[in-house]
């Protein structure tokens, strides 16, 4: 194809110089806004160089707080996915399970914590802890965290398994019955390890939502995470603004990192000639969706 | 049950469903539009387009939300409602946290909105072409009405999704359902399970019916190919 995309012709003179006017304007209309924010920022003296000073010179505010506030927020996060994923497993077989009063029991779970805000979660767990429990004060906002996220994101991970598992084609378990195996071996020597290639990126994806909500136990239950160093920073340094800014880059650059990761495993996966179907709801990266999905019905052998 | 009327349960319902509804219509807008200026001819639109859906979905709603009460309203002095009024703070934080969550669910919103794009055959974009059609008309008369129906579905997920991230506006003190479930395990903690029951049962009320009314509408706008 020549012109640049299918829904407008590859410029004329005229078009190019519409084109020409857009930028014009959207350039200026995002300088108004730059503006807007910059002259406002600098009137209250934001972007002072003091307020900024510390992040480069004084090592103490990356030692004392954004680092040790970055590690409890990886922590939470990789300490919920793991715990997740098992759980994401078992009760994603389960829906699938031959016994109906199994796929009934983990379906109302799954739905039932799909449906409910993970801060609602959170705020019940810290609780539970406080009362049930004898975790003490410190690590309780650590669990109450961890605990919510793996409920949320457990069954998340499930309706994942769920769909990777129906996505596998069906000769895969009927070739593996023939054979005689039994339905577990069927479900962890064939089905399962197919399926968690084609969810990898979908895993991968669900590890970002899980470190920004990690986020809500920094700012409404007491986690020290990277969030909350924003208050002791600017107690410190008084710098709110700048230390936000700080924080929203570094939380931007951890998840961009983690998006990448997933965007490239699914087009190595679906180099592979297996795109993980039915797994993920958008495929924005394959261009054509509809044409995609014919050619690798054939080519699902090579 | 006497306790339970003690508490505005419904009056925090239905703020949060008050959020949930502006939020979604100011993020279907705003979300249409970042997702024309990701496939629009001007460069520049795209690349925008493109930074901020990348900057925005990769931060912490809790961030964009503590952000737009501090840095909007504290240091910008942006005051989305009349300072003047007895009931300023409460409107202006409840309008800070709609401008938050619109600016997140949008990115999502854009999105979607470009996975059904691609799912229109691309002899649609080429017969408008053909017919002298220019991009906006192409995008808003032939391509964006059968992109919409083909993403009611993951629409959908997205604005259950935005029905329960409400609930981070309580970081900013808007007196919706979570901030209520705090209050009542504060001040009644004997009762935990009731409390988390009963804001646990209004949330599914919340999202499983539209969960399945979007489910079955999309199945009926689907375009048959």
């Amino acid at each position: 194809m020549s012109a640049p995309s299918v829904l407008y012709d590859a410029p004329g003179p005229r078009a190019r110089a519409r084109n020409v006017g857009y930028t014009v304007a959207f350039c200026l209309a995002l300088v108004a806004v730059a503006w807007f924010v910059l002259s406002g920022l600098n009137d209250k003296g934001q972007l002072d160089g003091q307020l900024w000073e510390p992040f480069v010179t004084d090592s103490r505010i990356w030692s004392e707080f954004l680092l040790p506030g970055m590690g409890t927020t990886l922590q939470a996060a990789a300490v919920a996915i793991v715990i997740a994923l098992p759980v994401g497993a078992v009760f994603g077989i389960a829906r699938l399970s031959d016994h109906a009063w199994v796929r009934a029991v983990a379906g109302v779970v799954v739905e039932f914590f799909r449906a409910i805000p993970v801060l609602i979660l959170m705020i019940f767990a810290s609780e539970f802890y406080f009362l049930f429990t004898d975790v003490s004060a410190d690590s309780r906002p650590f669990w109450a965290v961890v605990t919510a996220l793996v409920l949320y994101n457990g069954s998340v991970l499930a309706e994942v398994v769920r769909a990777g598992i129906q996505s596998l084609p069906k000769g895969q378990s009927e070739a593996s019955l023939a054979l005689g195996f039994r339905k577990t071996q069927t479900m962890t020597l064939i089905l399962l390890p197919q399926a968690v290639t084609a969810m990898l990126p979908a895993i991968v994806s669900q590890l970002v939502v899980v470190l920004k909500d990690t986020a809500l136990g920094g700012a409404l239950l007491t986690l020290p995470d990277l969030l909350s160093q924003y208050k002791l920073i600017a107690n410190n340094y008084n710098n709110t603004i700048p230390t936000l800014i700080v924080i929203a880059v570094l939380y931007i650059a951890i998840n961009t990192v983690l998006t990448q990761l997933a965007a490239r495993l699914e087009k190595r996966l679906s180099r592979r000639g297996r795109p993980p179907a039915g797994v993920r709801e958008d495929h924005i990266e394959q261009q054509d969706v509809h044409l995609a999905e014919t050619k690798t019905g054939d080519a699902s052998g090579a | 049950m006497d306790f339970l009327s003690r508490y505005d349960l419904l009056g925090a319902f239905w703020v949060t469903v008050q959020l949930t509804v502006f939020s979604a219509i100011g993020s279907l807008v705003w979300g249409t539009v970042l997702a024309a200026m990701r496939v629009s001819p001007v460069p520049v639109m795209r690349a925008f387009g493109t930074a901020y859906v990348n900057l925005v979905r990769n931060t912490p709603l809790t961030l964009i939300i503590i952000g737009a009460s501090l840095g909007l309203y504290s240091t910008l002095g942006l005051a989305l409602a009349d300072d003047t009024s007895g009931t300023f703070l409460k409107d202006n934080n409840f309008r800070l946290a709609v401008l938050g969550f619109v600016a997140y669910t949008a990115t999502f919103v854009c999105e979607s909105l470009r996975a059904g794009i691609n799912t229109v055959p691309v002899g649609q974009a080429e017969a408008a072409r053909a017919l002298g059609l220019r991009f906006g008309q192409t995008l808003g008369i032939v391509v964006l009405p059968q992109a919409f129906r083909a993403v009611i579905a993951p629409l959908a997920s997205v604005l259950i999704a935005l029905t329960k991230n409400t609930t981070v506006a309580s970081a900013i003190g808007v007196a919706e359902a979570s901030l209520l479930m705090s209050e009542m395990i504060e001040n009644e903690s004997d009762k935990l399970f009731l409390v988390f029951a009963s804001i646990a049962v209004g949330f599914v009320v919340l999202t499983l019916p539209t969960g399945l009314l979007l489910g079955w509408v999309a199945k009926k706008v689907a375009v048959k190919r």
